[in-house]
């Protein structure tokens, strides 16, 4: 655990973070307060756990120099592959781990929200995987903009719930899946996707996407003969993938953690998810965090073209990263992480997802080195984003 | 310890109390001092005021409604504010603000606290508001301007926790029916007897009213039966949605209930 970045007794990384929920669900989070711990540090649990990684996710994932790109950008680029993990993202570490959890707490239904889907899929996959039921709640646009998600949700047992409260997207789907906690609470487990939530989520959602950072410290030494990279960069909405790829480099100073968050249309636009940049302080989802909202105090909604960084808040990890100065936060609007997605594509034969497309466009802005080490966290594949990009490169090249 | 109104009420009368929800704001902006007005008309014994949120999370499908027209409306805790200004020359029943907490964050706690108190409001309901962070930080601003602040139970709130809750409360306990948002119909089952008389047994010092799924004169009996009285909220913003003129919608409503 991290000496300077690690999470309080009460949930906090320095002043963010805590569990602000309603005493209806103060007993479900006090249980898992109580148990995550214990029951992720059994061995039988680990043993369980790292089979299903490697056996069924696939890991461990490969941490491969993308030379093409390292030349382009000229200095030494390794992309860690979390989109080769089974149903192609990060989201799976998490969602295998939590499935495990729930059933040694004895819960036989399992709720989650989605936002693009990904986090949707891999929770109706370990459903499936562990025989219990799953509601999954999505925004009706969601549900409209990311069909084929919901299908294979469909196709795996899971239920899917479209959200026609408030704007009918991820922050309302999140708030649907917490009211249906609220009125299940004693056989109900709620996945959440993202380092977001009351304590004890966010820790526990780091420490199941830390695997990401584990390994690429032995990989790199493997291969350059050190396990300090000089970069890691990660898109962030929520932030869970990149907790995952910086969680074994809090504590080394050498190494520069890079978050990368969607401008959308620019960050002075009115469109935009830069929370870092548009937020302060507040209560979302049950932590205190930076939250984009309005003088009054109500959410607002973001904006992006990747339906993943599209969240009015960040993780309390993630705001004490930026306010702490640990972490550099970049912000890339749609159209750079767009031009980035094509140029991995054509470059290395890799379509990212377009919320990791975002932390491609970061290595323009990074001034590193010719010897320098870069390692990117290749949070997900872009099949899901077929349509979205396809409509957005054929608007742009027939202007 | 807080010493107002709401403390008063419940030294002067014992048992079947009213305490009725609106969102202020809702239906319309002016409405908020108009229903208050009517309310004690009609004979209710206590009021929350519900602030308007873009994410009430224990609500359900009504009120979280009502929040999204009293915020197109335009209501603000600023506003809400101002149109309490001089409510106490007309309405002496206790004043309760409901919401949660990042409205009242961005407003500034000891200023909300400040505003509140200026305006004759005795306490406040602040769901999302941890006890830990209640204790340290909030506290001492609450009772500096003798205000009390309104916990929940639940039929999952351990013994322990209620009796914590017990020794802070400084007026009642807001005891939620069942497992559930607001709006949901209340169940006489016998689980939810065995909760009520559960609670009763601890022989708690505070009074205790029952919310959620309280929506008309058998309901509200049934939860008088268990409890010092009863909080209606979802049943009474759909009575607010009828045709009729606010006042008389909040006259046939009330009838209802007490009649």
């Amino acid at each position: 655990m991290s000496k300077n970045f690690g999470v309080s007794e009460r949930g906090y990384y320095g002043q963010f973070g805590g569990a602000f929920i309603p005493e209806m669900l103060y007993p479900n989070v006090e249980e898992l307060r109580e148990k995550y711990l214990t029951i992720m540090q059994e061995p039988a649990f680990q043993e369980e756990l790292q089979d299903l990684l490697r056996n069924y996710v696939g890991r461990p994932t490969p941490l491969y120099h993308a030379k093409r790109l390292s030349e382009k950008y000229n200095t030494k680029i390794y992309l860690k592959r979390e989109d080769l993990n089974h149903t192609g993202a990060h989201k799976i570490n998490n969602t295998v781990g939590q499935i495990l959890l729930a059933k040694r707490l004895g819960k036989t239904r399992i709720i989650a929200e989605t936002g693009a889907g990904q986090h949707g899929v891999a929770t109706a996959t370990v459903c499936a995987l562990a025989g219990l039921e799953c509601i999954v709640y999505m925004g009706k646009i969601d549900t409209e903009r990311q069909r084929p998600n919901v299908e294979k949700m469909r196709l795996m047992g899971a239920t899917v719930v479209p959200v026609t409260s408030g704007s009918q997207t991820l922050k309302d789907a999140t708030n649907e899946a917490i009211r249906d906690w609220i009125n299940h609470p004693e056989d109900t487990h709620y996945i959440i996707g993202s380092v977001v939530g009351p304590h004890p989520y966010p820790d526990m959602v780091t420490r199941f996407q830390a695997v990401i950072s584990e390994e690429i410290r032995k990989q790199l030494l493997e291969k350059e003969g050190r396990e300090l990279p000089d970069y890691v960069v990660a898109c962030v909405g929520g932030g869970s993938n990149a907790a995952g790829a910086f969680y074994h480099f809090l504590d080394e100073e050498s190494v520069q953690l890079v978050a990368v968050e969607a401008a959308g249309l620019g960050v002075d636009s009115g469109h935009s998810a830069a929370t870092s940049v548009l937020g302060k302080t507040g209560i979302i989802h049950g932590s205190k965090t930076l939250l984009m909202q309005t003088e009054d105090g109500q959410i607002t909604e973001p904006y992006s073209i990747s339906a993943g960084l599209d969240y009015p808040g960040v993780g309390p990890l993630h705001a004490h990263l930026a306010q702490s100065g640990r972490a550099r936060f970049i912000a890339i609007t749609d159209v750079d992480a767009m031009v980035a997605l094509r140029e991995l594509s054509r470059l290395e034969g890799i379509i990212p997802a377009i919320e990791t497309s975002h932390a491609l466009a970061a290595l323009k802005e990074l001034n590193a080195g010719p010897n320098d080490v870069v390692v990117l966290n290749l949070s997900g594949r872009g099949d899901k984003d077929l349509n979205t990009i396809l409509t957005y490169f054929e608007q742009l090249d027939g202007q | 310890m807080a010493n107002n109104r709401l403390t008063r009420l419940f030294q002067e009368k014992q048992g079947n109390l009213l305490n009725v929800y609106f969102t202020a704001g809702y239906p319309n902006l002016e409405d908020t001092v108009t229903i208050l007005e009517e309310l004690q008309l009609a004979g209710a014994d206590l009021v929350e005021i519900g602030m308007p949120f873009s994410d009430p999370l224990a609500d359900g499908p009504t009120i979280q409604a009502s929040n999204m027209v009293a915020l197109e409306n335009g209501m603000t805790v600023k506003m809400l504010f101002q149109q309490l200004q001089g409510v106490r020359d007309n309405v002496s029943l206790p004043l309760i603000l409901m919401g949660y907490l990042n409205p009242v964050l961005q407003y500034g706690f000891e200023n909300f606290c400040r505003d509140a108190a200026a305006v004759g409001v005795d306490g406040f309901i602040l769901p999302d508001l941890p006890f830990a962070e209640y204790e340290e930080e909030y506290k001492p601003i609450l009772e500096q301007y003798g205000l009390s602040l309104i916990f929940l139970i639940t039929p999952q709130t351990s013994e322990a926790r209620i009796r914590q809750i017990d020794q802070l409360s400084s007026s009642f306990i807001y005891m939620v029916s069942s497992a559930s948002t607001t709006g949901s119909q209340v169940q006489s089952s016998d689980s939810q007897k065995a909760y009520f008389q559960k609670v009763r047994d601890l022989g708690l010092r505070s009074p205790l009213l029952i919310g959620f799924g309280i929506s008309d004169k058998p309901s509200f009996e049934l939860a008088c039966q268990s409890a010092h009285g009863a909080i209606i909220g979802s049943a009474f913003i759909k009575a607010l949605q009828e045709p009729a003129e606010v006042r008389e919608n909040v006259r046939s409503f009330l009838r209802l209930i007490k009649g």
